[in-house]
Parts: structure tokens; sequence; C-alpha cells
């Protein structure tokens, strides 16, 4: 039993200050649905907006097709995870899990059925009697999300749950929230400022700046086809060039940049003489010469070797130095400090987009 | 003379076998790093450190009670007999609460007013509670940082008002001619003025006002801790309000709900003005029959008696609440 949720021109302010704007979209039922952004760009109050603990200053919040105004956070059909879990520290596991039903007067022998049926889905079977502070922070994690399924749900509302984890326990909740996912098949809403969750996770992400929403799609597309700058700098590494176009046609346009003329997909259409900036990754650049348009030669500043690859760092036109992934095979020599390299690119790899705010380093 | 002094000897037992044992203990566990008292702090300040806590332990608050301890024990005896042949133990004036010590029949009057000192002092602590939870809860939880302050003040300020005043100003507005009665006869509820302060409803008032500053701030301390998620997470999962306070917040709260309601159980129970200036003709409070055997009759032994039995009655009492709701001692007061 899974619902779409519907967002039908939102807007929430407080006083003077507008915390998410305008914002449209429609998620659909069973999808895993992203919101990708920095933190301060209204992804949480779009949350608490559906959950129900803010009321939106214009606009509609459907779930399942039913307008949700005047609904109660505990009428609606959703459930929150908190980013700080907010399980009951005097409750045992399974009270914890089973609150939900209990205030619906759920009767006691039931309720401990369901808890252990979610304690066998959560893998912590036999641990109900446990107390949440002998748990690790992990399967702590996971008592939030068996609290959260035990009301059964038609949406799961998740607010940077793994932000508290380490890294390694981070990349393990990651398979494990997808799977879950996918075995009670409801409608995820996972909120988060960690592009690689969202990536490797979602179905689809709506990237977020400033309360407006900037891209909504898959995320090979929000990586391959950014929408904005602030998209194209926010997801992944990104080398921006900022300019001026010379010469476009329905592919291809050309760029007058500090670096000289380079040239990029022209997916927006833009017109010679429209302020640009071309966005070439850095996994997109191979070191040494190329094509006229499509090479940057410049200082080099430092190199960070990674492992697997290395990164190096040209002196760019601004502030922002030139980052190369240099992948790790045979031939590639790195360019020593001070020494001036040159690095070319495929102009099909890189996109240039309308001038626009970027995302903070 | 010398079976008074004796309980003296008491303190000064009760340090020497400490000292022994700390003797012992560094005898048994030697720890070479460890510094003395005198060496971390120097022998001047060291001396200076021991006399001033134990003034205070020892001159200021053990020995005044031991004293009375010893009195209680005593019969009332002008000075002349004191430490004389009739200057023996006895456990009379504990008795004279159960028997009067003039007839041999029960003392009802006495131990009437015990238990309906008891009784009003819980009455008044649970109504103190009802009516502190939700100012408490409010500026712990839901209330915004101006609003907050406001309250606190208005809480705060009229304590500045001392308790004489206070009390009689209360008198004035319950009295039968008082601005309540006339208010309630004015829009016609009621066509005779309700006598409040002969059925005790000044004393209730009275002392729960006097005593709500000790139970909001322990509710205020315990309710401002709890992480709002909590409250926010059971709210999600589909409890109405009146659930998210039974099993969130109250649980969450119950060591300042305990340490709110000794305090104002224990000060209530102990109180001698507010009784006094606003119980009705016929109330006898407790303290105010211990006060008399002090001042009035000078019956210091019988006076003592009375008040360990109060005080006694009351510890026990609130052992066994704090049993019943399964909080500790050590967390009230926290």
């Amino acid at each position: 039993m899974s619902a779409g949720v519907e967002l039908d021109h939102v807007t929430v302010r407080f006083g003077q200050f507008t915390a998410v704007d305008d914002a449209t979209l429609d998620i659909k039922g069973g999808e895993f649905f992203s919101f990708l952004g920095p933190s301060g760009c209204g992804k949480t109050t779009i949350l608490r907006t559906v959950s129900g603990f803010l009321d939106p200053s214009a606009g509609k919040v459907r779930i399942g097709g039913q307008d949700m105004a005047g609904i109660g956070p505990n009428k609606r059909p959703t459930a929150l995870i908190f980013q700080n879990l907010a399980l009951f520290p005097l409750m045992t596991v399974s009270e914890n899990i089973t609150y939900g039903l209990r205030v619906r007067g759920v009767s006691r022998a039931e309720r401990m059925k369901k808890a252990g049926e979610l304690l066998e889905l959560i893998a912590l079977p036999g641990q109900g009697n446990k107390l949440v502070s002998e748990l690790s922070g992990g399967q702590k994690q996971r008592v939030a999300i068996a609290r959260a399924l035990a009301v059964q749900p038609k949406v799961l509302l998740l607010d940077e749950p793994l932000s508290a984890l380490d890294l390694k326990l981070r990349q393990h909740m990651r398979n494990e929230l997808r799977a879950i996912q996918q075995q009670v098949g409801i409608t995820f809403i996972y909120i988060t400022h960690d592009q690689g969750e969202a990536l490797t996770m979602s179905d689809r992400i709506a990237v977020m700046s400033d309360g407006v929403i900037q891209q909504v799609a898959d995320g090979k597309t929000v990586y391959d086809n950014p929408d904005t700058p602030f998209v194209a700098s926010f997801v992944g590494e990104n080398n921006p060039f900022t300019g001026r176009v010379v010469s476009a046609d329905a592919t291809i346009a050309v760029i007058e940049t500090a670096h000289g003329p380079l040239r990029g997909r022209n997916p927006k259409n833009l017109k010679a003489g429209d302020k640009a900036i071309l966005f070439v990754r850095p996994e997109s650049f191979r070191l040494g010469q190329g094509e006229a348009q499509a090479t940057v030669a410049a200082e080099t500043l430092s190199a960070a070797f990674e492992g697997n690859a290395t990164h190096v760092f040209l002196k760019g036109s601004t502030k922002k130095d030139v980052t190369v992934t240099v992948a790790r095979h045979g031939g590639n020599r790195i360019p020593a400090q001070g020494e001036r390299a040159a690095i070319h690119y495929d102009p099909a790899m890189s996109v240039i987009l309308p001038e626009g705010k970027l995302a903070r380093e | 003379m010398s079976s008074r002094l004796l309980v003296f000897l008491i303190p000064v037992i009760v340090i020497a076998i400490f000292w022994v044992m700390a003797k012992m203990e560094r005898g048994v566990a030697h720890d070479p790093t460890h510094k003395g008292f005198f060496e971390r702090n120097g022998t001047v300040l060291g001396v200076t450190f021991i006399v001033l806590v134990a003034f205070w332990t020892l001159f200021l608050v053990t020995l005044p009670y031991l004293y009375m301890v010893v009195e209680s024990f005593h019969p009332k005896l002008p000075p002349m007999q004191r430490g004389g042949p009739d200057d023996v133990l006895t456990l009379e004036q504990y008795k004279s609460f159960f028997v009067t010590p003039t007839d041999g029949t029960w003392n009802t009057n006495h131990m009437s007013a015990f238990v309906f000192s008891l009784i009003a002092s819980v009455l008044v602590t649970a109504f103190n509670f009802a009516f502190s939870y939700p100012l408490a809860y409010y500026m712990a939880q839901a209330g915004t940082a101006q609003k907050v302050r406001l309250i606190m003040l208005g809480l705060i300020v009229p304590y500045w008002v001392n308790e004489i005043l206070r009390a009689f100003s209360l008198r004035l507005l319950l009295a039968s001619k008082g601005l309540i009665n006339q208010a309630l006869m004015g829009i016609g509820i009621t066509s005779e003025p309700i006598d409040f302060l002969s059925i005790d409803v000044g004393l209730y008032v009275g002392l729960s006002y006097a005593y709500l500053l000790v139970m909001v701030f322990p509710l205020y301390n315990a309710i401002e801790s709890l992480d709002k998620n909590q409250i926010e997470a059971a709210r999600d999962l589909g409890a109405p309000w009146w659930k998210i306070h039974r099993d969130v917040v109250i649980p969450y709260a119950k060591p300042g709900i305990a340490s709110g309601c000794t305090m104002v159980f224990m000060l209530a129970a102990g109180s001698l003005a507010a009784p006094q200036f606003l119980g009705g003709p016929s109330t006898l409070w407790f303290t105010s029959i211990v006060y008399d055997f002090f001042f009035q009759a000078f019956n210091w032994p019988r006076g003592a008696a009375y008040a360990f039995i109060l005080l006694a009655a009351c510890i026990a009492f609130v052992m066994m609440m704090l049993r019943l709701f399964r909080v500790s001692l050590g967390e009230t007061i926290k």
C-alpha cells in the first residue's frame, strides 16, 4: 500500500523569510524520492509540510490524491524518521516499535506479534526487550525505521537519518534502506545534503537551493544533464568556466573564457552574446593537448594522490582551481608542481548553461 | 545533664570511625601519586576548609537537631531539676501524642489535626501539580521565549511581597464581604456569601500559591530538557495530545515531578503562617500545636517529640510514594 504525494504550488513562509517558494511536483506511489540540497535550502521544511507539522502558506499538499489541509500529523498516512531518530529512551525496543499501534488501541498480543515481525525485518530478532540505550548507532537507526513502518504508513519520510552514522555504516545503511523500501513497497521521501546518498538510493531526485526546486530527475540525468549552474556545481565535482557565447548551433556552442574559446553541448539553446558557464567534470578531462577549442593549459598547483586516482589542480582564471581527475592506468605522467600542463576534454561530455548562481564550495 | 551532653559525642565518634576507615583504606591500596588533603591545599587553607565545613555541618546542622532528639526523650522539668534524679530518659512525650497524659484517653484532638494536616498537604500538592504542570509544559516546550520571560516575571515578582501581606490580601479576597463573594452575589450565582475561609478554601489556595514556584521550577527544568522531536515523534505516530503527555512527557519528567511534589508536600506539612492566617476557626494545623508547645506551654520536650513524629511521617510517606512511582531518591535531587 503506497500513495503518491503531490505538491501543488506549495509556498512556506516564516515571517518575511520564504523557506519554500512555489514548489510543485508529483511523487509517484512506491517511489524512492530524494530532496537534495545544502542546509537551509528548504528541504526539511518540505518534509515537515508533508508530515503535517507545518501548514503551507499557500498551495496544497495531496497524499494519495487527498488534500491534507487541516489534517494533523497524527492523522496523516505518513510516518517520519527524525534526524536524531527521537526514539523514546524510557521504552524498550519493542515498546518503541509498537508505540504507534498502542495509541491506536491494538491489543498487546497483536503488538507483540507485530514487533516480532518487524524485528525480523530489521535483522534484530529477539532484541525487543533491550533498552534503546543498549543499541549501537546502526541498530537504533533500524529501530527507528521499524517504529515508523509499524503504523503501516503509505509514505515514509526520512530526514537525513544517516547523518549521525560513520562513513562505513552509512554506506551499509544506504543499501539496507533501499532493500527495505523495495520489500515494503511504500513511497520513501528522503531528505539529504549528501549527493552520494541521493544518487545511490533514489529513483528520482529534486535538487533544491534557496527554497526553489532547481531540477527534478533521476540521478543520472541530474549528473549528466543539469538544468542550472547550481545543480551542475552542487551535484558532484565540476569545473565552471564563465564567459560569453561567441557562436552556437542546436547542439554545440562556443564560449569565450579566460582560457580562450571552448566548446560544449548547448542544451539550453543559447545564442551568441549570451552570458554562460561551461561545465567540465574533473573525470572528463584528459592530460595532454587535444583539439583546439577543447584544450585548457595552465600552471600546475598541486596533485593529490587518492589511491584509485590522482587529482591534479591547475591554476584557474578565478579563485577556484581547475580540478582534473587522472585515472590510474599506465602512461599518465602527473605534471610536476609549477609545470604548465595542457588538458583536454570531449565537448560532448561538457555542458554550457546560462549564467546563474553556483553552489558554495 | 550528662545524658544530654553524651549525645554530642555521636558526631565525634562517627568522624573518628571514618577517619580510622580512611587510614586503613590508605594502608591497603597505597597510591604513590596520591597527595594528601593538606599537601594539595596547604596547611592554612586546609585547616580553614575543615574548620568552616565542620562548623557548618556540626554546629549549625547536626548538633541542634541532635539536641532536639535528646530533648524529646526527656520529661518537661523546671530548670532547677534538669540534670537531677527526675531527668530520666522516657518515651512519655511520644506517648502523649497518642494518649492524653492527664486523663489517659485517646488524644484524638492532636491525632486528627495530624491526619488532617497530612491529607490537606497531599491535596495541596495535588492541586499545585495540576496547576503547575500545564504552566511548566507551556514554558518549557510550547511558549515563545518572550512569553516565557513574561510568565517567569509574573511568577517571581509576587514572591517579593512578604508572606503576611500575601496571606491577608488573600483573606480580603475570600472574606464574606470580600471581592469574590460580592462578585458572585452580584451576578446572582449565590444569594448568601460563601464562607470560603471556614471551609478551608483560603488554606488550600494560600498554601498552593505559597509553594507554586517550588513545584513549577523542577517541572520546568525536567520538561525543558525533553527533546521536542520526542513529542513530535509521538504525535506523528498517531498519539493524541493526552497520550503524548501520558507516555512521553510525564515519564520523562518523573524525577522533576517527584522532586516538586516532595518539596511542596514537605513544606506544606511543615508550614506555619498560611494555616494560621488562612485556616478556618476550627482548623487545627499540626505545626500550630508544635508551635504552641514550644512558645505557649514552654514544653520543649513534647514540642520536639511532636515535630519528630511529623518529620518521620512525612519522610515515610514520601519514601512510600517514591517507591510506588519507582523513582529513586537520587533522581529527585538531580
